[in-house]
């Protein structure tokens, strides 16, 4: 039973890496890549290794994503006063 | 055209080149002679109910130490690409003198009501929840890197919270660096007293299960927890004052 789960997430996550590529928003980008660590995190649980399900979680599909919209923020942040710069 | 020719062409090569890995390669039936030795010898050799750990921190502790050496350096990174220049400081200072006397419509945006509360009540939890994990680390899955991290989670919380808040980057540099500087020190101990480098029956191994057996591991893993904690705690803090200037 589990393997069917696995291979359906497995699926998703495949349709997730390829959503973050071709996606034309870098927003939903950025919460593709963090769903395929999600995914990738419960399948790491349903083959009994919680302990790296746990880092997986934490650090794949949390702080990543964080500093990922951190620096998306900075950079459009940097665009912004740019195009002011050059219309004055 | 004639690039998507080839590049199609190269991933057909790639997959024909790895196909032998999913066709020829069978998994393994029983363990091998390492990972038997490790899975029937381990609890007893250093007592760690959590046998993923006692690999990790003791086992392959010196790979552990390569681990959180990494994580320093793209600390050290992080630090030294976003670093504020001195100038640039004086000169923003400068605007936000002049902008007080104007206006004050440059200072940042305070963060929502439900934000500050639900971070007052989930900052405390979070951060006993991470200190139980690389405690237990030895006893429960995670330890120090998951434990750590669910720190940093706590701070961002803060961090997001408190918009106006600044960390003292002179605390959490000395904590980063005392904790690693005890790690090492601990490991050279355990190559004098014990077996080899990073041993942890410097300590006594006590009764399987509690919380204060397995030797050092507990120790090692609340320093890399409070080590790894610290340095993305410092990441972020890096990358969210560079965004405020």
């Amino acid at each position: 039973m589990s393997v069917y789960i696995i291979a359906v997430f497995g699926v998703l996550m495949v349709f997730a890496a390829v959503y973050a590529i071709y996606s034309r928003n870098i927003l939903s980008a950025i919460i593709a890549s963090g769903v395929i660590s999600l995914l990738a995190s419960i399948i790491y649980i349903l083959l009994a290794a919680p302990d790296v399900a746990m880092t997986e979680a934490a650090i794949g599909s949390g702080l990543t994503t964080v500093v990922f919209l951190l620096a998306l923020k900075r950079i459009n942040r940097l665009r912004g006063t740019e195009e002011e710069d050059v219309d004055a | 055209m004639l690039r998507r020719i080839f590049a199609a062409f190269a991933v057909v090569l790639l997959a024909m080149a790895l196909l032998p890995f999913i066709t020829e390669i069978h998994p393994f039936q029983e363990l091998s002679p390492v990972a038997r030795h490790y899975a029937e010898k381990g609890p007893d050799e250093l007592g760690g109910a959590n046998l993923v750990t006692s690999v990790i921190v003791t086992y392959r502790g010196l790979d552990t130490l390569g681990e959180v050496t990494v994580l320093f350096i793209a600390t050290a990174g992080v630090g030294f690409l976003l670093r504020r220049d001195e100038r640039d400081e004086e000169e923003s200072a400068a605007a936000a003198g002049t902008d007080e006397s104007g206006s004050a419509g440059n200072s940042p945006r305070p963060a929502s009501e439900l934000l500050m509360s639900g971070s007052m009540l989930l900052f405390p939890l979070l951060m006993l929840f991470g200190v139980y994990i690389f405690l237990h680390g030895h006893l429960t899955p995670g330890g120090g890197f998951q434990g750590g991290v669910v720190i940093a989670s706590a701070m961002l919380l803060v961090m997001l919270s408190r918009v106006s808040l600044h960390l003292n980057h002179t605390v959490l540099g000395l904590v980063e660096s005392l904790s690693g500087f005890s790690y090492v020190v601990i490991g050279v101990v355990g190559l004098v007293l014990a077996g080899g480098f990073l041993d942890n029956r410097i300590l006594p191994l006590g009764e399987l299960g509690n919380l204060l057996s397995a030797g050092a591991i507990p120790v090692i893993y609340s320093l890399v927890g409070l080590k790894v904690g610290t340095e993305l705690t410092n990441i972020l803090e890096t990358m969210k004052s560079e965004e405020e200037l």
